[in-house]
C-alpha cells in the first residue's frame, strides 16, 4: 500500500486516531435530540471519513510514535546487556565482553540494511527464507505504509533492533575467550543462516507464520541464542582455569544497571511487538511487568531459603528469567499466566544453573541457563494461559509450540556448530592461551577497563 | 625468616599462584601495582598510540621460613616467565625479617609463619 504523496499522507494522518472519532459520535448523539438536519450534517461529515478509513493507507500517528519509541527502548537493551555481560567477566576482559555487544550493533545494523530484512520480511520461497529486491538495501520502501498504519521504515528498523540483540545474546556463553575478528565474522553469518531464516519462518510469512505463537520473540530469538550459547561454549570449551579459579564478577553494580536498562527496554521489546498502539500493547506490556517482578521475587526467594542471604545477581538473574519466559507469551496470555509463567521460569533457570556447574561445562554468563531455558519455558507454557477466543485448539497450538523450539533448537544448533567449524579452521575464534591469560581488553583492544588500578 | 616479594606480570598470577600451591606454599598476599620497568607496554585511545609511562603488575608477598625461601623462589621462576622469558616477566627480591606475630595468639618468630 504506496500513497501517493506527501499531502495525501497529511491528510489521512488525522483520520487515525480514535478519539476524535469518538467525539464526533458523542457531540452527534447530543445533536440527534435535537434537529433532524444535524443528523444528515452529521453523517455528511462521518461518512466520507468512515469510506476513507477503509483503504489502509494512513499513518496511525499514534502506533507510529509507540513504535518509534518502542525502536530506540529495543536498541537501549544492547548497551543495557553490555553492562550486564561486562560487569559479570573479569576485570582484564570487561572491555572485550561489552564490544561483543557494542560491535552487533555496528555489524547487524549495516547487515540488516543489506540484506537482513529483505531475508526475514521478504516475499517466501518455501516457507523458509524470503527475499524481495525491493527490500534489499531498504531502496523500495521509502514512501511505503504497512497495513498496520506506520511507516515501513519503523517496522524495519523496529524489528533490526531483534536483529541485533540475538547475536549479542550468544556472547555470554563464550565470554573472554575468543578472538575479536572471530565473533565479528561469526555473528554476521550467524544472523544470515540462523536468525534470518527463523525469523521468517515464525514471522515474516514462512511455514509457522500465524501457527506457532511467539509474540515477541521467545522461540526466533532467546532459544536459538541460548542453544546457540551452549553450543559454542562446548566447542570451544571452558575458560582456562575453569573451574578451579574463581572467577568473580568484577563489578556487579554495572551489572544490575545493565539488568535495570534491559527491564525498561523489554517494555519496547514485548509492547512494541504488537506493532500498533492500543490494547495488545497495554496487554503485552502489563504480562512484561508482571513477570519479570515474578521471576526476581521467586528467584530471590530461592537463595533466602537455600543460601540464608539473597544476591544481588540472584535478583537480576530473576528478572531476566522472568522477561525472557514472558516474551513469547507476552501478546496472549492473562496476568496469573504471566504470574506462573515468570515464577516456573525463576526456579527452572536456578536449577539450570545448578546443572551447568555439575556438569562443568562453562557457558560463562549463562547464555543458555537462562535465555535457551526461560525462552523454552515462555513458548510451551503460554499455551496453558492463553485468553479466550484462540484460533487453534489446545492440542494443536503445543503441537505448534513444540514444532516451533524443535525447529529452533535444531536449526540453531546445527548452524552454528557449523559455522564455528569454519571460521575456527579460517580466521580462528579461540583465544591463544597468552592472549587469554593478559585478558581480551589488552591482548585484543589495547585498552584497559578501568583507570582507576593505574597510578599514572 | 625471609620476606619474598615477586614483581610479575598480571597474566602470569594463574599459574604463579597454582605453582606455589603446588610447592605447599599457600600463605601469600597479592597486589596489583604499577611501575617503570624495561618494558613498553602500547595502548590505543581513539587511533592514538599511546605508551604509559607506569605499567599495571601484581606484587606477590610470601613471608617464609628460610628452608622455604628456594622452594618459593623456584616455583616462581618456573611458573612467571613468558616463553623462555621476555623483557617485563618481572623480578625477585628476598630481604630478612625481624619478626614475625600472629595476631590471634600472640606467637613470635618462625612458628607464627
Amino acid at each position: 500500500m504506496r500513497i501517493l504523496g506527501t499531502l495525501s499522507a497529511k491528510c489521512f494522518s488525522d483520520l487515525g486516531s480514535d478519539s476524535k472519532t469518538s467525539k464526533f459520535w458523542y457531540g452527534g448523539l447530543v445533536m440527534v435530540r435535537k434537529s433532524p438536519f444535524w443528523v444528515i450534517c452529521l453523517l455528511a461529515v462521518v461518512l466520507p471519513r468512515l469510506a476513507w478509513a477503509g483503504e489502509d493507507v494512513f499513518v496511525d500517528t499514534g502506533a507510529t510514535a509507540w513504535m518509534l519509541t518502542s525502536t530506540a527502548l529495543v536498541l537501549l537493551m544492547v548497551p543495557g546487556l553490555a553492562m550486564f555481560y561486562g560487569g559479570l567477566v573479569r576485570t582484564k576482559s570487561v572491555l572485550g565482553t561489552m564490544m561483543h555487544s557494542f560491535s552487533a550493533m555496528a555489524i547487524i545494523g549495516v547487515l540488516w540494511m543489506v540484506c537482513g530484512y529483505a531475508l526475514c520480511f521478504g516475499k517466501s520461497i518455501g516457507g523458509w527464507i524470503g527475499w524481495d529486491s525491493a527490500k534489499f538495501m531498504l531502496r523500495g520502501i521509502d514512501d511505503v505504509i504497512t497495513s498496520q498504519h506506520i511507516p515501513e521504515y519503523v517496522f524495519a528498523m523496529f524489528q533490526g533492533k531483534f536483529a541485533i540483540i540475538t547475536p549479542a545474546l550468544i556472547a555470554g556463553a563464550f565470554a573472554e575467550r575468543v578472538r575479536f575478528r572471530g565473533y565479528c565474522l561469526f555473528i554476521a553469518l550467524w544472523s544470515i543462516c540462523v536468525y534470518s531464516p527463523l525469523a521468517h519462518i515464525v514471522w515474516g510469512g514462512g511455514f509457522l507464520t500465524g501457527k506457532v505463537i511467539d509474540f515477541a520473540g521467545g522461540i526466533v530469538i532467546h532459544i536459538s541464542a541460548g542453544v546457540a550459547g551452549l553450543v559454542a561454549a562446548l566447542y570451544l570449551g571452558a575458560r582456562r582455569g575453569y573451574p578451579r579459579t574463581a572467577m568473580h564478577p568484577n563489578n556487579l553494580v554495572m551489572t544490575l544497571m545493565g539488568a535495570g536498562l534491559l527491564w525498561v527496554g523489554w517494555f519496547g521489546f514485548n509492547a512494541g511487538s504488537s506493532v500498533s498502539s492500543g490494547l495488545k500493547t497495554a496487554q503485552a506490556l502489563t504480562m512484561t511487568q508482571i513477570a519479570a517482578s515474578s521471576g526476581a521475587l521467586t528467584w530471590v526467594l530461592i537463595e533466602a531459603c537455600v543460601y540464608k542471604k539473597a544476591t544481588s545477581l540472584g535478583l537480576v538473574s530473576g528478572i531476566i528469567a522472568g522477561l525472557a519466559a514472558v516474551t513469547p507469551a507476552a501478546g496472549d496470555v492473562l496476568p496469573h499466566g504471566a504470574l506462573i509463567i515468570g515464577c516456573v521460569s525463576a526456579v527452572l533457570c536456578y536449577l539450570a544453573i545448578l546443572a551447568k556447574n555439575r556438569l562443568g561445562y562453562d557457558d560463562s554468563l549463562d547464555a543458555f541457563g537462562i535465555h535457551g531455558v526461560a525462552g523454552t519455558i515462555g513458548a510451551i507454557g503460554l499455551v496453558f494461559f492463553l485468553r479466550s477466543g484462540a484460533a487453534a485448539s489446545f492440542k494443536t497450538q503445543l503441537w505448534n509450540q513444540m514444532t516451533g523450539v524443535l525447529l529452533s533448537i535444531v536449526l540453531s544448533a546445527v548452524g552454528t556448530l557449523i559455522l564455528l567449524f569454519i571460521i575456527e579452521k579460517t580466521v580462528g575464534l579461540k583465544l591463544a592461551e597468552e592472549d587469554e591469560m593478559a585478558g581480551m581488553d589488552h591482548s585484543l583492544h589495547g585498552e584497559t577497563g578501568y583507570g582507576l588500578i593505574n597510578v599514572g | 625468616m625471609k620476606l619474598v616479594t615477586a614483581i610479575i606480570q598480571s597474566d602470569k598470577l594463574d599459574a604463579v599462584r597454582e605453582a606455589l600451591f603446588d610447592a605447599e606454599i599457600t600463605r601469600i598476599t597479592v597486589s596489583r601495582v604499577v611501575g617503570h620497568g624495561r618494558q613498553e607496554n602500547e595502548e590505543i585511545y581513539r587511533g592514538q598510540k599511546v605508551v604509559p609511562n607506569l605499567i599495571p603488575k601484581v606484587r606477590l608477598d610470601i613471608a617464609c621460613n628460610d628452608q622455604f625461601v628456594e622452594i618459593a623462589v623456584d616455583a616462581i621462576l618456573r611458573s612467571a616467565k613468558h616463553g623462555n622469558g621476555q623483557i617485563g616477566d618481572g623480578k625477585i627480591f628476598i630481604t630478612p625479617i625481624e619478626e614475625c606475630i600472629r595476631i590471634r595468639t600472640e606467637e613470635r618468630g618462625g612458628t607464627a609463619i
